[in-house]
């Protein structure tokens, strides 16, 4: 176990070193000045040098990356060009609805997806699996950001459920949950088409096994095998795609967001590219990026916890 | 021959049909596009406009078949980059089982598949400025690993088969083999993917020029259409609708594909799903 951990931990440090560098290359070092792009063409050469010397862009790349990630590491985030305040006060600001619409989604997704591919998988074959299916078939070619705005187009406009876009804050929580619920959804849509589907082929292999037809021998129906003895076994490739979604999590947020004008992280990064603010933008990235990285390493622990097997390896 | 799979049937139609009308906008539109004719603007659906105008008078008819073209070019173009540069990867780890080079490819791809894809293509675009050139690498980068680990993966049981090692009596070097035998036999999974990653290319094309990374105007684009009709949708909600349901079917019927192709191709698949 000690060493699954040790070379697991490692593989994370050596993920974030490798997109810090990335990031940070993407961002500062690759061809064009940061200064003169933040500052547009008419940016006088006295005010460029100025900016570059706001942003510490005077030194070496090399220490200029030690900078910011040593900074990162503290907590100090950079400060914003256009607000003039600290990145991280922004982003403890924006995290605030981010990370409530992320689990709110993510809890959908799995509420809907494991009933639905249970049902899927002690049916196959019925008209039961097949509507199931097609229908995640359809869910998986949705881009999230139109059905985002056929749901604007039904609760908000026509049935007048819902407002269209905007939070209220956290002051008033029902009002809040309200606010984030028709984004949870669009978000929640695609990924529990996916998890449904993972759902049904991990229940399906697991049926082909002996146990399951002992099982079966002693009188459980198919129904009773999957919930008392496939379900636990199907649970790992389930675990990975859950772990994955919440990558596809963030980038989805980052475009739902800006549909429902949600003052999360991801309308924060936007608004740091159209006003050109890269500081926020790089800073924000990175932090995204962290999360992702630390979820992928966070599965691959629980799934030692679930499958012992993956200890040794 | 065996009958093909309905579903194959159904995703071959669908997406032919939205890749012959990028195909015939090429040459022919119903109405020009790069005309702005502000007396006929927003007009519901008619014998002349099909499918009406939107907000400047365009046919959208005629915009959505060349927003057809924008988003199966850039994501034609990202695939091949997937392609051209995974493949050879993945064949070159597998040729090398066990080596550095495989482990420093194999370590290469789980880091790039540790970024969330959309968050990296938003910062490219953001720094070097919304273009289709820029969708397509930003896009492309991430199909990179998806190709080099299936070809990897395919890969690795064809090399322990009896041609390779007559290959190798016949005094073959291992770039030779994995050209001349190792890829026609992996070609099949190659084709099913590429499908596969062909409809995430044209979503992933779709959310950024949503978001107005993609191409820019006045190229048409579905997901900037639907960027643009986003603002009249309370008024017009059909201009947010058509290209929507043009990225679906497009998508739906790629993936319909993949799923039939992979099925047809692999008869011990076909067993254990039905």
């Amino acid at each position: 176990m000690a060493r699954y951990l040790l070379t697991r931990a490692l593989s994370l440090g050596l993920s974030l070193i490798v997109a810090s560098v990335v990031i940070f290359a993407l961002i500062e070092v690759i061809p064009g000045d940061p200064a003169s792009y933040m500052m547009g063409l008419n940016a006088t050469p006295e005010n460029l040098a100025a900016l570059r010397a706001e942003l510490g862009l005077t030194g070496s790349p090399v220490t200029r990356y030690i900078d910011w990630v040593g900074g990162m590491l503290t907590g100090d985030f950079g400060t914003s060009y256009t607000y003039r305040v600290p990145v991280a006060d922004l982003v403890a600001d924006r995290i605030g609805v981010s990370l409530p619409l992320a689990i709110y989604a993510l809890t959908l997704s799995t509420l809907i997806a494991f009933p639905v591919g249970i049902i899927a998988a002690s049916r196959r074959g019925t008209w039961a699996d097949h509507g199931i299916m097609g229908a995640t078939q359809l869910g998986i070619a949705i881009p999230n950001f139109w059905f985002a705005m056929l749901l604007v187009l039904l609760f908000a406009v026509t049935l007048r459920w819902f407002s269209a876009g905007g939070f209220p804050g956290w002051s008033d929580p029902t009002a809040a949950i309200k606010a984030l619920t028709l984004p949870a959804i669009a978000l929640a849509l695609p990924q529990a088409s996916i998890l449904a589907r993972v759902m049904r082929s991990a229940l399906l292999d697991t049926l082909d096994h002996d146990y399951i037809r002992t099982a079966r021998a002693k009188g459980l129906t198919r129904g009773q095998a999957i919930r008392r003895h496939a379900l636990r076994n199907a649970l790992i490739p389930v675990l990975t795609i859950i772990g994955l979604q919440f990558s596809f999590l963030i980038a989805g947020a980052i475009i739902i967001e800006n549909v429902f004008f949600l003052p999360g992280l991801g309308r924060l990064i936007f608004q740091g590219i159209t006003q050109r603010d890269l500081i926020v933008v790089e800073s924000v990235t990175m932090l995204l990026v962290f999360a992702v990285i630390l979820v992928t390493f966070l599965v691959d622990l629980a799934y030692a916890l679930v499958d012992p097997r993956l200890r040794r390896g | 021959m065996t009958r093909l799979p309905p579903a194959l049937i159904l995703g071959a139609a669908l997406s032919g049909l939205f890749l012959a009308a990028a195909l015939v906008s090429l040459l022919w539109v119903p109405h020009a596009i790069d005309g702005v004719a502000i007396a006929n603007r927003l007009q519901p659906p008619s014998a002349t406009h099909l499918l009406g105008t939107d907000q400047l008078g365009r046919d959208i008819l005629s915009m959505l078949m060349v927003g057809a073209q924008t988003s199966i070019a850039v994501a034609i173009l990202a695939v091949g980059i997937g392609v051209a540069l995974g493949v050879p990867l993945g064949l070159a780890a597998a040729a090398n089982r066990g080596s550095w080079l495989d482990e420093i490819i194999m370590r290469g791809n789980d880091l790039i598949f540790a970024f969330p894809s959309l968050v990296i293509a938003i910062l490219i675009t953001a720094r070097y400025g919304p273009s289709a050139t820029n969708a397509i690498l930003a896009i492309g980068i991430f199909n990179i690993p998806v190709f080099a680990r299936v070809a990897r993966g395919a890969a690795l049981p064809i090399w322990t088969r009896d041609f390779i090692r007559a290959a190798q009596t016949a005094g073959k070097g291992r770039i030779r083999i994995s050209a001349e035998h190792v890829l026609p036999n992996i070609a099949n999974l190659l084709i099913v993917q590429a499908t596969i990653q062909f409809s995430l290319g044209i979503l992933a094309e779709a959310a950024l020029s949503y978001v107005g990374l993609g191409a820019q105007p006045p190229t048409p684009s579905w997901g900037r259409m639907l960027s643009e009709a986003q603002t009249m949708i309370y008024t017009h909600p059909m201009l947010a609708v058509l290209p929507g349901l043009a990225i679906v079917m497009t998508v739906l019927g790629l993936n319909l594909m993949g799923d039939g192709l992979r099925d047809a191709l692999d008869p011990r698949l076909r067993r254990g799903r039905a």
